[in-house]
């Protein structure tokens, strides 16, 4: 099978708390303890969890935005995380970022023309004739008219904005795209509009995406695979059908049982999770989830468990699941 | 998908519309407008040659004759063009120190606040320590040392107030640099530099421009100061300040030539201090301090 | 608490330490260093140029001249005036009193004055009252001081002749406490002005902040009576802010102090600085910039521990 796209395996990345007196380290808050993910080409890979686990982290980790401190991040088989400016500057040109909220993500005072070609500008791409011809060609890729260009961010509408987020990542004609729940801060039918815009540009680009969300609704409609975290480690990785119809991790499950809008087709029994989620500057020993799991037994809060493949492309880190 | 959304009211229109409810800052705007105008039509609107000397018409009061309409000073020179030239070179020094303070606080703040950690800790020591030192001494000191052009003058009135900018920009800086645009920037491979200057400086323009306009008033203050002292604009060259220098002498008999120049001076510093504050107000209604 | 005020102290070292440095520095701006003065005098030559050099320690390279300066400032040694040769420490600190006395009457005058101006105006929020003491603040604080000085001079001491026009005492009538208190009248205004413009702006946004607080709400649904809420509940809490704003305004008020000594020839520190300006006596000036720069910092550290007294939170950073 050839190398995935992106393949990424071991990743951490832990904050050190510091205290105000002299700055001593104090605590570390492990926002990302060891998470392992792949992604292929042209594949729309969720990352799923309640808020806080760490999925926003991971993505921001594999687009260098921050730095990991442990684990490998391979990317066109090339590993990059210890890259510098200079070694990262082609690979920002292949993975760009769509960001939750658009009212912060497009600087106010530029112009979305001047949004759009700041790609351009900075890696230099054409020159400034044919500048207006790339916007132009951008912004009627994502369905706004050519004279929103002249335009500043606060006169559209969240929908739109978004829409120029995308723009702005797709400039550089990047291979993959990670969405940090780029619907989230949208109004429900327009959230449709632009999952179904991002679906047709992955059809004509052959775009890969890392979906970030904790939208389960929105994540059934475009996944072709899930990646369920928490507490910044990934218990179980499915397709999407087998995710939802098949899952087997116990946090998977109680998760999936939660959702107000069922999945169509499966049954609802309500699990319910005893206790609140752990800070991520105190996990648990072990198995993270081992304190509010159904099913825990004495080695879970021992043993880390590995993620073990107990299906075709179904992989589970539990202890208690077997193939 | 339909085309643009209906307009909100621009950015700019709410910003106006903020402003022309300040009825001050309009008084403030309208007085450093015809500030400006008088400075720069000085030889329009001056009855003669500001160094023109008459011994024979020293110390006529005000209103007294039709050629000196506000009177005129020791040497016979006519006090209305002397207040309009050395209006000129006052309000060039503020400009040229305003200009002078607002680029060096910028930067230091931009970079300070951007690049953070030790530079930033470096930075931030040198503005407390700078600011330990009252304005005024430190200005006297160093225009005793330096030669007093009117460029030199202007230049250290500048470099003596910046601490204030460095720190509202880099306070600006430190709650931008975490929205998702700088984080979009920097994904897209945007050097340091750029950012700081492309995306940040841009969003920073309200609290500088307030400050810029504080810092015309104070610059114009500090002039008059050093100039009243001895230490700024030489005289032939007539300024505000150096008008003053001889007056306190003359109080008893001619007061008005103290009452000038101290007015006109007030008039503009309250004229820049107003339009400021409604600048202030207009730009940020978080910063509101008054109703 | 301890542990704050000596972890206070540890951090006013540096800052004291750049403060030297930068004075060091400044003096050698000064145009043919600071032999200046004696390369003026005709009658002395190279060679006495050079043996005064030595004298001074001015052919040591910089920092041993700066290490040389710094530890004199410590041990009370700031050098001597180039004039008389008296000790620059002694010839400030005769100076001191009087600076200190205008600086803080004209303080008080400003804190009891801006406080009540800006409480009431918070109190009695948009009211005739607070508008006019706002714009009247916004007035007040573009007024030169040196002008004002000037026109209060020229109303009250020659037109009105009901105060002294300048100086600190009459001439032969020195100890006269009452004339004493004459002549302080009008520089203490006048020095007072914008800092009660600044305090009353200041301490009005202070009270609105804390009164729009639910504690507050809490006081009032208790039954405390107003006075008793504004006392007890807004003004401790107000407080931090202002104590921070008295250390932040102390450059200020020297700088004011400077301005309005020199109008009405008050013998203090002020005025030393603009004589010695005129006489190039630089070991004097040098000698000023370092104490009110030593002055800042202590204030601003007392501000602090103060700050830290009143509110326990601080301390525990």
């Amino acid at each position: 099978m050839a190398e995935p796209l992106l393949k990424v395996s071991g990743l951490e990345v832990h904050f050190p708390i510091r205290s105000a007196f002299l700055r001593r380290r104090v605590g570390t808050v492990r926002a990302v303890d060891g998470v392992d993910l792949e992604v292929a080409r042209g594949e729309t890979l969720a990352l799923v969890g309640e808020s806080g686990c760490g999925k926003t982290t991971t993505g921001k980790a594999i687009l260098r935005l921050i730095d990991s401190t442990a684990g490998s991040i391979r990317f066109g088989g090339e590993e990059i995380a210890h890259h510098g400016t200079s070694a990262l500057a082609p690979f920002r040109r292949r993975m760009q970022i769509v960001f939750q909220d658009p009212y912060a993500s497009l600087n106010p005072r530029m112009t979305v023309g001047g949004i759009l070609a700041a790609p351009f500008d900075i890696h230099r791409i054409g020159h400034a004739g044919d500048r207006a011809e790339r916007i132009s060609t951008l912004l009627r890729t994502v369905g706004l008219p050519a004279d929103a260009a002249r335009r500043y961010p606060h006169e559209f509408s969240g929908g739109q904005r978004q829409r120029i987020g995308i723009a702005r990542a797709l400039a550089l004609e990047p291979e993959l795209i990670i969405g940090d729940e780029p619907v989230s801060a949208l109004d429900v039918s327009i959230q449709a509009q632009v999952i179904n815009l991002m679906k047709r540009l992955q059809a004509e680009r052959g775009l890969a995406y890392i979906l970030i969300s904790h939208n389960l609704a929105v994540v059934s409609h475009v996944a072709d695979r899930v990646a369920v975290m928490y507490l910044g480690r990934v218990v179980e990785t499915a397709p999407r059908e087998q995710l939802f119809f098949h899952a087997r991790h116990p946090y998977t499950q109680a998760l999936l049982s939660a959702v107000p809008e069922p999945v169509p087709g499966r049954s609802r029994s309500r699990q319910v999770l005893q206790g609140d989620v752990p800070s991520p500057a105190k996990p648990p020993s072990g198995c993270h989830f081992h304190p509010r799991c159904p099913i825990a037994q004495p080695r879970c809060a021992e043993e880390t468990p590995r993620s073990r493949i107990i299906a075709p492309n179904h992989a589970v880190a539990c202890h208690m699941v077997s193939a | 998908m339909s085309a643009t959304a209906a307009l909100p009211e621009s950015q700019g229109g709410r910003v106006w519309a903020r402003f022309r409810r300040h009825r001050l800052a309009l008084a403030g705007a309208f007085v450093v407008a015809l500030l400006m105008a008088s400075a720069l039509f000085a030889p329009a609107f001056a009855p003669q040659d500001p160094t023109l000397l008459d011994t024979a018409l020293r110390f006529r009061p005000p209103f007294a004759e039709w050629a000196h309409p506000l009177g005129t000073d020791e040497l016979g020179r006519d006090t209305l063009s002397r207040l309009l030239y050395g209006g000129r070179v006052s309000l060039t020094v503020g400009l040229v120190a305003m200009v002078t303070t607002v680029a060096t606080g910028a930067l230091i703040g931009i970079t300070a606040g951007f690049l953070g950690g030790w530079i930033d800790m470096l930075l931030m020591r040198f503005v407390d320590t700078m600011l330990c030192f009252p304005q005024v001494f430190l200005l006297l000191v160093v225009a005793a040392f330096v030669p007093p052009t009117l460029l030199s003058i202007s230049l250290i009135i500048g470099l003596s107030s910046w601490m204030e900018v460095s720190r509202i920009v880099r306070a600006e800086i430190l709650h931008l640099k975490e929205q998702d645009f700088v984080a979009a920037a920097r994904a897209l491979g945007a050097s340091r530099r750029r950012i700081m200057f492309r995306e940040l400086l841009p969003n920073a323009a309200a609290p500088i421009l307030v400050a810029a306009t504080l810092k015309v008033a104070s610059a114009v203050l500090m002039e008059s100061y050093i100039s009243y002292l001895g230490y700024g604009v030489q005289p032939p060259l007539a300024s505000w300040g150096n008008m003053l220098t001889n007056a306190q002498g003359y109080f008893d008999t001619v007061p008005w030539l103290a009452i000038l120049p101290g007015a006109a001076i007030t008039l503009t510093v309250m004229g820049f201090n107003f339009l400021g504050d409604g600048l202030r107000d207009a730009l940020d209604p978080r910063l509101r301090m008054d109703p | 608490m301890i542990g704050f005020v000596a972890w206070r102290l540890l951090q006013a070292i540096p800052l004291l330490i750049g403060v030297s440095l930068i004075g060091f520095g400044l003096m050698q701006l000064a145009p043919g260093g600071p032999l200046a003065v004696y390369t003026l005098n005709p009658t002395i030559q190279v060679q006495d140029i050079e043996r005064i050099k030595v004298i001074f320690g001015l052919d040591q390279p910089v920092y041993v001249q700066y290490v040389k300066w710094a530890s004199g400032l410590f041990s009370g040694n700031w050098g001597y005036t180039f004039f008389g040769g008296r000790p620059v420490l002694d010839v400030i600190l005769e100076r001191v009193p009087a600076t200190l006395l205008l600086m803080g009457s004209a303080l008080s005058v400003a804190i009891v004055l801006g406080l009540s101006i800006g409480v009431l105006g918070a109190v009695k929020r948009y009211s005739v009252f607070d508008v006019l003491a706002t714009t009247g603040a916004l007035f007040a604080l573009s007024f030169p001081t040196f002008w004002f000085g000037l026109m209060a001079i020229f109303v009250f001491a020659i037109q009105l002749r009901w105060l002294p026009s300048g100086g600190m005492w009459e001439l032969g009538d020195e100890g006269n406490i009452l004339a004493l208190l004459e002549h302080l009248v009008l520089p203490t205004l006048v020095l007072a002005l914008v800092i009660t413009a600044t305090w009353s702006r200041y301490s009005r946004s202070a009270f609105l902040e804390v009164m729009q607080q639910d504690f507050m709400r809490t006081a009032r649904a208790k039954g405390v009576p107003p006075a008793a809420r504004l006392l007890r509940h807004a003004f401790p809490n107000a407080a931090k802010p202002l104590i921070a704003l008295l250390g932040v305004e102390l450059p200020f008020l020297f700088s004011g102090a400077l301005v309005t000594e020199t109008i009405f020839g008050w013998p203090g520190m002020g005025r030393l600085f603009v004589d010695a300006l005129n006489m190039k006596e630089y070991p004097v000036l040098m000698g000023m910039m370092m104490f009110t720069a030593i002055f800042v910092v202590l204030g601003n550290l007392l501000a602090d521990i103060a700050i830290a007294a009143i509110d326990p939170r601080v301390r525990l950073r």
